[in-house]
């Protein structure tokens, strides 16, 4: 199972076991990561589980589509090509290793 | 895993919590979270009266009734993550009384539970046709899991469906169901989403819907439903036409689940009242979510009643800093609102609520619009469709209560981020 290396909010270093084929923030949720809210459940429809991709692992991951950018653009902690909605990132195995960062609250 | 009763038995042997929420909707789970989230270490309990944990709603309509999302994908967090916060988890119990003095709460069943603090959270009911023939098989509510499951066994081919009311459930359902069985969508007002829309996006929505092979009839009512044990063969209206159909979905809104609070003497009207951080007029008794009217911070402060994830995921965020003792969030989100039907997202913000003129940015033609809704010149809300961009910059506007020049609104090229606006 692919590992997630997870900066929350305060800071705090984790890492999550994230199992492939559910999306990025449906880990982060079940796991107890209560930063993320989720709030629709994974349509892209709330942007509240903005996350940072690490700057390496931006090309493994892929950029955001459209309509995220769309979401993300009107956050004040929008990191332009890095910022993404963990609800429209599936964990491939190829995910192991990634570092995400938890977007503050805005 | 363990099951309800176990779990029960386990960690509430006394049968008392210090908090106790009754509703295990998104508004009841998020209590429980945010207390812990606070560092509250007292007892909370979630007791819900489906058989599931908390799990969400606004799927039903959509992806679960087409069968694209699972069941599994349903809960709002899995078992462990409520083991793990120590929140006890009671499902398939109905809270049917409350006594405020000698703070415990009564099931269906019998059983008691008591409580240090209490949260009502406990939704609404879809409402039911009240017409002859309201009561035979065959007529569906989309409000439970178990609603849509049993919804989803009767749809045999070739089956006809009627759908009763062309507000947002209603619509939703007709879009997942035309491809698979005939539709006809029934609204009694002269289009559809009329209590919660403008006319520009009823008329948008009504022309997909038809493109789409939707029989959508307005201005009919609803006399009566034929049939018999078996199940329903047709619906009558009050022109006499009869609709033939092996299935009604009824889509009429929802009743907001007061009775017991009425009963144990706290001040309701259309919902529980409660003040701006959800308290009611009982000592140490909160209500939030669905069947809440209030002040809400975001929502302009008049009293109302919010039907939203958003509104109650925020309204929990209150309660829980009222039952902790800490200060509640300087930030004020208005409530958002989704719909997805075919290829269409809606994302709404604000309440149009006493707007006086509406502005269209963009041509609903071209499948990617917003209807704005002004009040003078103040920004009350926005329907966005296929318009994320503008959902997005629209929030601010709305919970700004930002004042802008109308003209240069309708023109979709300037981004509403860039609108000369005044604030009020």
């Amino acid at each position: 199972m692919p590992k997630i290396i997870v900066v929350d909010r305060e800071g705090t270093q984790s890492v999550l076991n994230a199992p492939v084929g559910l999306s990025l923030m449906e880990s982060l949720r079940d796991e107890g990561y209560d930063d993320i809210l989720a709030l629709c459940g994974g349509c892209a429809s709330c942007a509240t589980c903005h996350v940072v991709v690490g700057a390496a692992w931006v090309d493994v991951v892929g950029p955001a589509s459209e309509e995220e950018v769309d979401l993300l653009e009107s956050s004040p902690y929008l990191e332009p090509g890095r910022s993404r909605l963990s609800c429209q990132i599936e964990v491939v195995d190829e995910h192991d290793g990634l570092e995400i960062r938890i977007a503050p609250e805005e | 895993m363990p099951s309800p009763s176990a779990e029960s038995a386990d960690e509430h042997p006394a049968g008392r919590a210090d908090v106790l929420v009754v509703g295990a909707g998104h508004g009841g789970a998020q209590v429980a979270i945010a207390l812990r989230q606070q560092g509250f270490t007292g007892s909370v309990t979630i007791v819900g009266e489906e058989p599931y944990p908390p799990y969400q709603r606004p799927p039903l309509s959509k992806d679960y009734l087409a069968g694209t999302t699972s069941a599994d994908r349903l809960p709002i967090r899995p078992r462990s993550f409520w083991e793990n916060r120590g929140v006890a988890l009671l499902t398939g119990r109905r809270i049917v009384a409350i006594d405020p003095v000698a703070r415990t709460v009564s099931a269906e069943d019998g059983s008691r539970l008591g409580y240090g603090q209490l949260v009502w959270a406990a939704g609404g009911r879809a409402r039911r046709l009240t017409c002859p023939g309201a009561d035979l098989p065959g007529i569906h509510t989309i409000r439970t899991r178990a609603d849509v499951d049993r919804l989803a066994g009767e749809l045999t081919d070739p089956a006809r469906v009627v759908v009763v009311g062309g507000g947002y459930i209603g619509l939703e359902v007709a879009a997942v169901l035309t491809d698979r069985v005939h539709v006809t969508v029934l609204e009694a007002a002269g289009r559809v989403l009329v209590r919660v829309a403008g006319e520009p996006l009823s008329r948008f929505y009504e022309t997909e819907h038809r493109r789409r092979g939707v029989d959508i009839r307005l201005g009919v009512t609803v006399v009566g439903v034929r049939g018999d044990a078996r199940g329903v063969t047709g619906v009558e209206l009050a022109c006499g036409t009869v609709l033939p159909c092996s299935v009604v979905v009824v889509g009429i809104g929802i009743e907001p689940e007061s009775g017991p609070m009425r009963d144990a003497g706290a001040a309701v009207d259309n919902g529980v009242l409660v003040d701006g951080d959800g308290r009611t007029s009982i000592p140490g008794v909160f209500a939030l979510g669905d069947c809440a009217i209030g002040p809400f911070p975001g929502a302009g402060g008049t009293p109302v009643r919010l039907e939203s994830v958003q509104a109650a995921v925020d309204q929990a965020v209150l309660v829980a800093c009222a039952v902790t003792g800490r200060a509640r969030p300087t930030r004020v989100s208005p409530p958002t609102f989704w719909s997805d039907q075919y290829d269409l997202h809606l994302k709404a913000v604000g309440l149009a609520l006493g707007h006086d003129s509406v502005v269209v940015r963009g041509d609903p033609a071209d499948r990617s619009f917003s209807v704005v809704y002004l009040r003078g010149d103040t920004v009350l809300a926005l329907d966005c469709v296929n318009a994320t961009k503008d959902f997005a910059q629209g929030r601010s506007l709305v919970a700004e209560r930002a004042a802008v020049d109308p003209v240069a609104l309708a023109d979709p090229s300037t981004p509403l981020l860039h609108l000369d606006v005044a604030h009020r």
